[in-house]
């Protein structure tokens, strides 16, 4: 059994790997962390670089928790990877992140939540920034 | 004062409502293509030929002039914020000035690279005005035969000198020349390589031919290699410089254009010999060498004035003899042609106020680029996350657009497909594009050339050594060509040499020979990394 979560280095992402990290304490399962990006531009914030892995890393060794880290580039949106991630691991729970978008930006660029909320198979734990405890 | 009083012409027709306007538009376009690694000066322009026929031939060459030097400012800030050279005139600019926005000094580094750029172009711009009408009294003298002799040097030298492998160059220079050669030979009137096809007898369109190895070659290339790890800019506030970084950079950026007009001006220059030399030169001479290879401002500062000094220069020879020396140079000069201007060196006599308006623009473009890069490097720094897809759909839709309206037949886009075809081809085997571009446009010019002088002669071809100087081209081109071989003959009698003594002097100079090309050896590296560093002017 494992928990999935969908980081993205901005103050969302935190709190959802904040919430994954309390939750997998609790029931003692692995952690899979998915960052993933399209690779489609030469430039991608939503895509942690090396430093930045290397520091969860550390949080989630410290912490003692069984953990994966994944950064898949296939040309797939995040959403996809998340979801893939957690049939494949036969997830029972995905953790993410929430950020507010207006009615047109989703209606343009679809929402990524909106996706593994309503297509994931396990119950999904959403979490807005700076609500994590 | 008559060069001062053309120029002042030229201000006052480049200052013109509408050309400053398509000054400012060249030098946008030209920051944004910069900034974007894999699309180039030579592919706008070449893009745009098409679209600005309906314009003035000055507003259009004002545009493309801001294209031109917006390009080599726009390659430092991806260089520096990314460690991706947006140009491969930027790729020296990478090594240090990455390493100074890791160290928390991008505002610096910027600021140097824009404020050096602007005062290497401004300077190049003044030698350009100055030198190009001196050149031009000399050039007017020279006949056929030495024409003839200094196009093949420099069809020989951005061979032979520029790129990894000369094999390659010079393959993909004898496609050039091919690809020149399609057509109704102009004395005779005997069809070449038209393999009977009626639409071929007029030759292959330049505009088509430079649109489908630069555009579609790149876009297919980009296609089969679009995915990669995506990187993160790094973060930067508004570029300034503290009192400490003038001082260490003015030096640089005035040595640095010393070394990039002057290269940018030959034949064989280019942008990439002068930024690496200006590199190593400011690693000698720097009051702090500890500080090289972790961030030091002087090679940043150097390497930019460098490639803008040279972007300069190469518009000497462009201008004063027709002879482009670059990739973006070469699609200049078939733009040239297409307005049905004849270049050469009395394009100043015929157009002078054209040239005079060009040249101004040049300073006016600096001064612009300066305006919008030093306060909006971050915000250009944003094209970066434009994903690839859309802007390459982009490109090919404006490629197919331009390939079909330069005359209107359909079986342009067909040669616009193949010639994409071996602009792929080319990029994946390591071929460099600019001797084909330089074959395919100087090609045709040179035979001109060459059958004229033949026909002086009567066919002798002793008519092509008739004149000094061409003989002494001459002999510089067999230098050119046997410099590998002699240089290997070298190397083979120094380490007999080198135990008899000379230890002092060896020792000064080894040492920093090999950190140059250890570094060079590692931006080699991060171009072939960041995939798309060549392929551009």
């Amino acid at each position: 059994m494992t928990i999935v979560v969908g980081y993205v280095p901005t103050p969302e992402g935190e709190a959802a790997l904040t919430q994954a990290i309390s939750e997998a304490r609790k029931s003692n399962t692995t952690l899979l962390v998915i960052n993933s990006s399209k690779g489609d531009a030469l430039v991608d914030n939503r895509y942690a670089q090396e430093p930045e892995i290397q520091s969860i890393e550390d949080r989630l060794a410290t912490q003692g928790i069984d953990h994966v880290i994944k950064q898949p580039v296939r040309g797939h949106d995040a959403a996809a990877e998340v979801l893939d991630a957690a049939e494949e691991h036969n997830a029972d729970l995905i953790v993410i992140g929430l950020r507010r978008r207006t009615p047109v930006g989703k209606l343009i660029m679809g929402s990524t939540s909106q996706r593994i909320l309503l297509e994931a198979d396990c119950p999904v734990l959403a979490v807005k920034a700076g609500m994590a405890g | 004062m008559d060069v001062f009083s053309s120029l002042m012409d030229g201000f006052a027709t480049a200052l013109t409502p509408m050309n400053f306007l398509y000054a400012v538009i060249g030098v946008l376009l030209g920051t944004a293509v910069g900034v974007l690694p894999g699309l180039g000066p030579a592919m706008t322009v070449a893009l745009l030929l098409p679209v600005t026929y309906v314009l003035e031939p000055t507003s259009a060459f004002i545009m493309f002039a801001g294209i031109y030097y917006g390009g080599m400012y726009g390659g430092s800030t991806t260089s520096i914020l990314l460690n991706t050279p947006g140009e491969s005139s930027s790729v020296v600019t990478a090594i240090e000035g990455n390493k100074m926005a890791k160290a928390g000094r991008a505002a610096q580094a910027l600021a140097t690279a824009a404020i050096g750029s602007f005062v290497a172009g401004t300077i190049g711009t003044a030698l350009l005005a100055v030198f190009a009408p001196i050149v031009v009294k000399f050039a007017v003298s020279l006949g056929s035969p030495s024409y003839f002799a200094i196009m093949v040097l420099a069809l020989l030298a951005v061979t032979a000198v520029l790129g990894s492998s000369r094999l390659r160059g010079f393959a993909s220079l004898g496609l050039g020349l091919a690809i020149g050669l399609v057509g109704i030979d102009s004395v005779t009137g005997q069809r070449r390589l038209t393999f009977g096809q009626p639409l071929l007898a007029d030759g292959l369109d330049i505009v088509v031919v430079a649109v489908a190895i630069f555009a579609v070659g790149e876009a297919l290339w980009v296609a089969a290699h679009l995915r990669r790890n995506p990187l993160q800019v790094i973060p930067v506030g508004r570029p300034w410089m503290g009192k400490e970084d003038w001082k260490r950079s003015w030096k640089p950026w005035l040595r640095g254009t010393a070394f990039g007009f002057p290269f940018g001006a030959l034949p064989a220059g280019g942008a990439e010999i002068p930024t690496f030399l200006s590199y190593v030169t400011e690693k000698r001479l720097s009051k702090h060498p500890e500080e090289f290879g972790h961030g030091a401002i002087e090679g940043v500062a150097g390497p930019e004035a460098a490639n803008n000094a040279a972007a300069a220069g190469t518009m000497t020879p462009l201008l004063a003899l027709g002879l482009p020396t670059n990739a973006t140079a070469a699609v200049m000069l078939a733009a040239f042609t297409s307005y049905g201007i004849q270049p050469g060196p009395q394009l100043f006599a015929s157009q002078g106020p054209l040239v005079w308006a060009l040249i101004a623009s040049l300073f006016i473009g600096n001064f612009l680029l300066l305006i919008i890069n030093l306060p909006l490097a971050p915000l250009w720094a944003k094209l970066l996350q434009l994903p690839r897809p859309y802007l390459y759909a982009g490109i090919l839709f404006f490629a197919t657009l331009g390939a079909y309206s330069v005359n209107l037949q359909a079986f342009d886009l067909v040669l616009l497909l193949v010639l994409g075809a071996l602009g792929f081809m080319m990029r994946r085997f390591g071929l460099p594009v600019l001797p084909l571009i330089l074959g395919v446009i100087l090609g045709p010019r040179i035979e001109g050339q060459l059958r004229k002088t033949l026909q002086l002669s009567a066919g002798d071809p002793a008519g092509l050594w008739s004149e000094p100087i061409a003989v002494g081209v001459y002999v510089l081109i067999a230098l050119i060509l046997l410099w590998p071989f002699l240089f290997k003959l070298i190397r083979r009698n120094r380490p007999a040499a080198m135990p008899a003594g000379i230890l002092a002097k060896s020792g000064s100079s080894e040492p920093t020979d090999a950190g140059g090309s250890g570094s060079h050896g590692s931006h080699r590296a991060d171009a072939t990394s960041g995939g798309d560093g060549d392929g551009d002017g």
